[in-house]
């Protein structure tokens, strides 16, 4: 049956078919959707994991057990599971293991923009990078095949435009492969320096095999061209922009296995054109792989290493061709991404604001907490930066900071890696105040569960994490709730939890607004009578509120009824409720 | 035939990957070869967005780029005056909806909203279809049915037969709302 599938989507069918029985990841963006749709196969256990550490050594764990299993992050995420990634390079696996990475060129939803064909190098693990969603469910059942014989696990790497985009595959049937008994083997699995340093040749001598094996797959394949004066090695979507702009111009060598990779074939190619061209994503990885090589050739000097590339950038580089639309003569105001109508962030970073404090920010939608109006955020670095980061800023300054800087974590990002960040704040003592913003979901990627909601992937009841016992079990002795909507009590307790002289946690609590389950009271209504223009409730960046002819306007269809706006209007001109 | 090019764009929100889903089904089913290219993670949160739709005999970008779109199909008038570059010159077309949402920048005071954009885009010579989508879809019932109506007036367009379409509507929606998107694909088809 022949359907339409994400990329991502493509990788959990590939999971299904391939007789995958584990996934565990934890989701960021382009990554989630392989996760969340191979959850839907009864077949596949899968859960979130507080982080993509924990869930790569719960998939070895998995693979150690004798199953197929998977997990999945983004790039950044991969920094985070890179301990557990370069030792199990050395142990191999049992059962198949694959690790699904997804880059994001051109950072649509990340904070930076690194190339992770470098980890495959740097941990001497095959990469296998598909070009649409029928080789995403392809290679993925392809990289367990490789997986099981040459006892690794493999790396499939996706970026943003091949996950997130919709192309046709043909469904197939699930393979079941019996589980592989596991067997103690302590030279194999306990890396103590002894045993490691006889894993270590094996390694090496692994990756050899590897790309003896790539100089054959079809997965790297050479398309015949017209014009022989130049010839291309790309891969992932760089080969579809190239395709688009040249079409069957010029020889193509497309690489579906980033690493190891294969010289000889390379090396040949390069002989059958005059000049030869590497069409690549970010780093020159290739490019520089092919110098090395000894082969001259062209790349970033033509394609930048930064933002994404596209059609129009190779047929500008490649066929001299100038795309170009018509531009309207016109200043359009940009529209940035906002904070939602009735977020409960919002409320706590206006308090942060009119209190004037630095404010050490982290990952998730609170990160546009920085944006203006609201404007009250210093730093976004990595997930639970903020709390690791405030304690050294502390530390440093003394009572200088203590008294007005705070660190804001929601509860996802505060259970992947906060609380070790809280801990140290304890343990070391600084006189820190954290806030977790507390949304009773990870909001950012589109609603998953994780240990604090009570829920787990599948959406069946599970333990809940106790935010305010976990702290006080830390050694926070002082461990407060506000609602975000109440500005007078967001007020109180962040002046008086920058007052005491102990580390302190304020928790700001109430679901994201966009969840189902949420009731909204219906929108709040003005009163042109009683409005005076002064502008008060323009303050917090709300998108349901705007000013026509001098007095505040509700939009209905957007404003949830929240009240935060209300507070903020000293002429009760946003004071009623209107029907919903 | 030559690959066919719709961006669909709006603001994060209002519902534009329902109908690059919708119509990504449809176009499959005639045994085009499609390629849909969506938006996730943070320009979702009210930000501008945009979706690709591509179809042909063999469809290789994921992506639309700078003067190939045969057609933008906007959810809101900025973000189709936005996206013009990216309309191909000549014979592209726009779809908009005339519903005026003020971005941040526009509600700090920081920017203004541009007036007259719709004689503007008509001035620089580009095909326009402006309807006022949001009307039309209270009168349908809701004001969230703005993308059934838009795909409504899209529907002109393709050489779909109705019933494909409303198949396709009712495959992509609940069943509650079912009557009410009808009625919106007919006022939108019908305006």
């Amino acid at each position: 049956m022949k359907t339409l599938l994400l990329g991502n989507e493509a990788v959990a069918r590939g999971l299904y078919e391939g007789g995958c029985t584990f996934v565990s990841s934890y989701p960021g963006t382009p990554s989630t959707e392989i996760t969340e749709a191979a959850a839907r196969y009864p077949e596949i256990y899968a859960e979130w994991a507080p982080n993509e550490k924990v869930a790569m050594e719960a998939a070895f764990g998995a693979s150690l057990a004798g199953r197929r299993s998977f997990c999945g992050m983004k790039h950044v995420g991969l920094n985070v599971a890179a301990d557990p990634l370069f030792t199990i390079a050395y142990t191999g696996i049992n059962g198949g293991m694959i690790i699904g990475v997804a880059d994001d060129a051109g950072m649509h939803s990340s904070q930076n923009e690194q190339d992770s064909r470098h980890y495959a190098k740097a941990a001497k693990l095959p990469m296998l990078e598909p070009s649409d969603s029928a080789e995403a469910l392809e290679f993925t059942k392809l990289a367990y095949e490789l997986s099981e014989s040459f006892d690794t696990p493999v790396i499939m790497k996706m970026c943003t435009r091949i996950s997130h985009s919709q192309s046709t595959v043909v469904l197939g049937e699930r393979e079941d492969p019996a589980p592989r008994p596991y067997e103690k083997d302590g030279a194999k699995y306990i890396m103590m320096p002894g045993n490691a340093k006889r894993r270590h040749p094996v390694v090496e001598e692994r990756l050899k095999n590897i790309a003896r094996w790539a100089e054959h797959a079809s997965v790297n394949r050479i398309e015949a061209g017209q014009d022989y004066k130049m010839g291309i090695i790309t891969s992932s979507t760089s080969y579809q922009y190239v395709k688009e702009a040249c079409g069957n111009t010029y020889p193509v060598l497309k690489l579906g296995m980033v690493w190891p990779l294969p010289e000889k074939k390379i090396i040949d190619f390069a002989k059958t054109v005059s000049l030869l061209v590497v069409v690549e994503e970010l780093d020159g990885f290739i490019e520089e792989h092919c110098r090395k090589l000894g082969l001259a050739c062209a790349g970033k000097d033509h394609f930048s290493c930064v933002d994404e590339l596209s059609q129009n950038i190779i047929a500008e580089q490649l066929a001299h061709k100038k795309c170009t639309g018509i531009k309207l003569n016109e200043d359009i105001p940009p529209r940035p991404p906002v904070m939602c109508a009735g977020c409960p962030h919002r409320g706590l970073f206006y308090t942060l604001k009119q209190n004037r404090l630095t404010v050490l920010g982290d990952i998730g939608c609170y990160t546009l907490g920085a944006v203006a109006p609201l404007g009250a955020m210093d730093t976004t670095i990595c997930m639970g930066a903020s709390i690791s980061g405030l304690h050294g800023f502390n530390k440093a300054n003394g009572s200088e900071s203590t008294g007005r800087t705070v660190a804001v974590i929601g509860d996802s990002t505060f259970m992947h890696s906060g609380v070790t960040g809280l801990i140290n704040t304890a343990y070391n003592e600084s006189h820190s105040t954290i806030i977790i913003l507390d949304n009773s979901i990870t909001g950012m990627t589109g609603h998953q569960q994780n240990p604090t909601t009570g829920f787990n992937l599948k959406g069946d009841p599970c333990a809940k994490i106790d935010l305010e016992s976990l702290c006080r079990a830390i050694g926070i002795n002082r461990v407060r709730v506000v609602d975000p909507y109440d500005l007078a009590a967001c007020d109180a307790a962040v002046k008086e939890e920058l007052a005491a002289n102990e580390p302190s946690v304020i928790i700001s609590r109430r679901p994201c607004a966009l969840l189902k389950y949420v009731k909204h009271s219906g929108p709040i209504a003005a009163a042109p009578d009683k409005c005076v223009g002064c502008k008060s409730c323009m303050k917090i960046g709300c998108p349901a509120i705007s000013i026509a002819n001098g007095k505040a306007v509700i939009d209905n269809t957007l404003c949830t009824g929240c009240g935060v706006c209300a507070q903020l209007c000293k002429f009760d001109a946003l004071g009623g409720k209107k029907e919903a | 035939m030559e690959t066919k090019n719709m961006m669909i764009v709006g603001v994060g929100g209002q519902g534009t990957l329902l109908a690059s889903k919708l119509l990504g089904r449809l176009l499959l089913g005639k045994g085009y070869d499609v390629k849909v290219s969506e938006v996730h993670g943070m320009s979702q949160r009210g930000g501008s967005v945009v979706t690709y739709v591509r179809w042909g005999e063999k469809v290789y970008s994921p992506i639309i780029d700078k003067g190939q779109a045969d057609v933008i199909l906007s959810f809101e008038l900025l973000e189709a005056a936005r996206w013009t570059e990216y309309l191909k010159p000549g014979t592209g077309k726009i779809i908009t909806n005339t519903q005026q949402i003020n971005p941040m920048p526009v509600i700090t005071g920081a920017a203004a909203y541009p007036q007259g954009l719709v004689e503007k885009m008509q001035a620089a010579g580009m095909d326009l279809d402006a309807i006022d989508a949001l009307r039309l879809a209270e009168e349908a019932g809701s004001s969230k049915a703005v993308n059934i109506v838009l795909l409504g007036r899209l529907s002109k367009w393709f050489d779909f037969t109705e019933a494909e379409w409303l198949d396709a509507i009712e495959q992509s929606v609940p069943p509650k709302f079912l009557e009410m998107n009808k009625r919106a694909f007919q006022l939108g088809r019908q305006a």
